[in-house]
């Protein structure tokens, strides 16, 4: 079995307008076909009123072709593209709600935080709150340290992540913004295709 | 009202009238060329039925007798003239009752507008009275669907409702209005149609690479095969696909839903392909070299086993949308584009050619299937008449003329496989969805569509009794629709299926039937019943003759398969003959 016929996760990247009802729209797609959804995140892009998505699945490359070509038709989707881990800078924020007392007493707070990368958010008497950012592995790592000290309550967000190969982005976003597009940004069938996202 | 509608209808560029936002809908509507409406009243949608009070001369509302039927009535109306079909229902159960037909649309490509009423903003999410949240309900079935809080926002979504219906592949919009916003007054500044939306782009751009490719695998291949779909149809491309059919003198085969884009009796139309479709396109399928699929998308139905259909063929796929190119099979050429675009580009990059003895091979697979199917179906000589010769003997009374309606199952197939079809938009059929019951509301509105055309619809007798009520529709609307229904007291093909799968266990496909001449004397409309082949042609003649509407009950063969067949899990190339 080749690489490509692997599950393997998948970071798929939607554009979108900002419409009340296009999540559960771009949801269904996915849990028609009873695909789960591992992570995913939703929040303004860098342009007025245009959304960006950043989903994660764990799937056939096949599929997930498939899944993006048919997340691009909806008609509030401009642009939906799916990257490997390696085509991109991925990461997820965590915090963890610790006792002040036992990590005070027990730990040194000070190696706690340069080993792991971590960064106190609030520090108050009765608790603190760590903040780090990285892989799963790496967020999950500081669970594993922290939960001998009485871990009070641990959150982790979806991913986000940047495409490596996005030259010229934003300034292809921008033209979305022009009535009449650039004829590359029309360009919706070239998913799989090129190097340059878009100029897939 | 009649001086505001005077102004509305021409209005000045800075000009406002201070309107309701159910009379800027029905404005919007008429801007549109809506002229016909499908629909039922409700709570929730009243304050547009009664702006539409005042719009009876130049809205023409066919009052249903189920949501169900008015949906069906509204693809029906769009199928036959390829405008947009619009339907209104209320909110709850009104709108719950329009989701088949939504799905039917959505997998047909039909372009429709769904207005619904919902109950006032402020009630939203409290479980209100016949209050359901019939956007998240539509959201899978619809290509686009927005809810409408406040009336300033009605003529901009209802434009870009009609450009989303019929634009790129078409498909049904649900338009969800809260009654507040149906009432609410504000300042109508005339109605503007929509030719973009940022986020949409209905067609892709067409690629001369690609054109290339294809004509280039074209004109060397020995044993080209055309596979058309409805596509040709929606695309108006009608015309400029005879003449790629011409030019390259390759044989081609229609799915259920491209019947009659080319006349049936085409020297090149060799006939229907998929599971009860004609022996030589699906064994075929599996010889040619280069597969030329046209406005369809590889349905299962036509496909059969995935892994085994025309690994030995180059694909070359014209389709408007993207996402189906791929999609179920991998094509060698993607001819990404509206084929009333491409298929003129094409036609001028190939060479004029004639596939004589391709085409005879063709032929040939019609001989032995004449011999072992056709014959029979349309000539027997058993006691007991065949659907097929009842088709037969329709299609030379209407010449091929008519508009022929059928509902799902083993009549549908029948018809499909015998009817004959002179000019496009005649067959009208729930082919994606299969849908029980479309036949008898579809007819009507077919008829809206096409008024100076005959049209029949030709229904099973389960399939009848699932939108019977529509008779209602027929009677008080007094359209001309005649309608067959081919009883073989049966569900026919999943009975078909129980005798060859299933060992005859006949579970639950026994259907008894009221009196259907019966049933449509209660409401006014005459019919016939005809259970001797003696009587078939003076009944088909009288049905015809008749002014208005009639019901031709036919009672035939009570065990009849339609063959040939391609078993499901099977190779196209495993084609049944029996």
């Amino acid at each position: 079995m080749s690489e490509a016929e692997k599950k393997q996760e998948f970071n798929i990247t939607i554009y979108t307008e900002n419409q009340i009802g296009l999540l559960s729209r771009i949801a269904i797609i996915f849990t028609r076909r009873k695909i789960n959804i591992d992570s995913l995140n939703t929040s303004p892009s860098e342009i007025d009123s245009i959304h960006r998505f950043n989903i994660v699945i764990n799937e056939y490359e096949e599929v997930v072709r498939k899944l993006t070509r048919q997340i691009e038709k909806q008609v509030e989707v401009l642009k939906a593209y799916y990257h490997t881990n390696e085509d991109v800078i991925w990461q997820e924020l965590a915090l963890y709600k610790v006792s002040t007392d036992v990590i005070a007493e027990k730990v040194s707070v000070e190696r706690l935080l340069r080993e792991n990368g971590a960064r106190a958010v609030v520090i108050r008497k009765d608790y603190t709150v760590f903040e780090t950012t990285g892989h799963r592995e790496e967020t999950d790592n500081l669970i594993n340290i922290l939960q001998p000290y009485g871990l009070i309550e641990f959150v982790r967000s979806a991913r986000v992540a940047i495409i490596k190969d996005s030259e010229g982005f934003n300034s292809k976003l921008r033209e979305f913004e022009r009535l009449e597009p650039g004829e590359e940004v029309i360009e919706n069938e070239y998913l799989n295709q090129g190097e340059k996202v878009f100029t897939m | 009202m009649e001086t505001a509608q005077e102004t509305l209808t021409a209005p000045a560029a800075t000009e406002t009238v201070n309107v309701s936002g159910s009379v800027a809908l029905l404005e919007a509507l008429i801007a549109e060329g809506t002229d016909t409406i499908f629909g039922y009243p409700g709570g929730a949608i009243m304050p547009i039925y009664d702006a539409l009070f005042d719009y009876n001369d130049k809205l023409n509302h066919i009052l249903v007798r189920h949501e169900q039927g008015g949906i069906h009535a509204g693809q029906g109306y769009a199928r036959t003239s390829g405008k947009v079909g619009v339907v209104f229902a209320t909110s709850g159960p009104g709108a719950t009752n329009l989701v088949t037909g939504l799905a039917d649309a959505q997998i047909d490509s039909t372009p429709l507008v769904c207005i619904t009423g919902q109950v006032f903003a402020h009630l939203l999410g409290t479980d209100a009275f016949q209050e359901t949240d019939v956007i998240n309900i539509t959201t899978p079935v619809t290509k686009w669907n927005y809810q409408v809080t406040d009336a300033t926002e009605i003529p901009e979504v209802i434009a870009k409702a009609f450009y989303i219906a019929r634009s790129g592949r078409p498909g049904p919009v649900l338009i969800d209005i809260t009654k507040n916003a149906q009432i609410q007054l504000f300042d109508f500044a005339g109605y503007k149609p929509c030719d973009h939306i940022r986020s949409y782009r209905p067609k892709p751009i067409v690629r001369p690479q690609y054109i290339q490719q294809a004509a280039e695998l074209i004109n060397s291949a020995q044993k080209p095969f055309i596979l058309f779909g409805q596509g040709v149809i929606l695309g108006g491309a009608e015309q400029e696909f005879k003449a790629f059919v011409e030019k390259s003198g390759i044989p081609a085969a229609w799915t259920v839903l491209g019947a009659g884009a080319i006349p049936s009796d085409h020297p090149l139309n060799v006939g229907m392909l998929g599971m009860h479709g004609n022996y030589g396109p699906n064994v075929l399928t599996n010889e040619c070299d280069v597969l030329i699929a046209i406005g369809m998308r590889f349905d299962d139905r036509v496909t059969g086993r995935l892994d085994k259909y025309a690994k030995q063929a180059k694909v070359v796929h014209l389709d408007i949308d993207p996402a189906e190119i791929d999609k179920n099979v991998k094509s060698t050429v993607p001819v990404w584009g509206d084929c009333k675009e491409t298929l003129p580009l094409l036609t001028k990059a190939i060479e004029k050619k004639e596939h004589t003895e391709w085409l005879a091979k063709f032929n040939d697979y019609t001989r032995q299937e004449v011999e072992a199917v056709i014959h029979n179906e349309l000539n027997p000589t058993t006691p007991e008449m065949t659907m097929g010769e009842v088709v037969k003997h329709l299609n030379e009374l209407t010449n091929g003329d008519a508009v022929i309606v059928t509902d799902v199952g083993q009549h549908q197939m029948v018809a499909c496989r015998y009817a004959k079809f002179n000019s496009t938009r005649s067959n009208v059929t729930s082919g994606g969805l299969g849908t029980m019951g479309f036949a008898l509301p579809a007819a009507i509105g077919a008829k809206f569509g096409a008024p100076n055309r005959t049209v029949v619809a030709i229904i099973g007798d389960g399939g009848f009794q699932m939108t019977c009520q529509e008779l209602g529709t027929i009677m008080q609307s007094g359209v001309d629709v005649k309608v067959i229904i081919l009883n073989n007291r049966f569900l026919g093909m999943v009975r078909q299926w129980q005798e060859l799968f299933n060992q005859r266990r006949y579970s639950f496909v026994d259907i008894q039937s009221p009196d259907f001449v019966a049933l449509a004397a209660a409401y006014r409309i005459p019919g016939k019943l005809v259970d001797d082949r003696a009587d078939l042609i003076t009944a088909l003649k009288e049905m015809l003759a008749t002014p208005g509407s009639f019901l031709l009950e036919v009672m035939v063969t009570k065990e009849n398969n339609v063959f040939p067949m391609v078993p499901q899990g099977c190779s196209v190339s495993e084609i049944r003959l029996k």
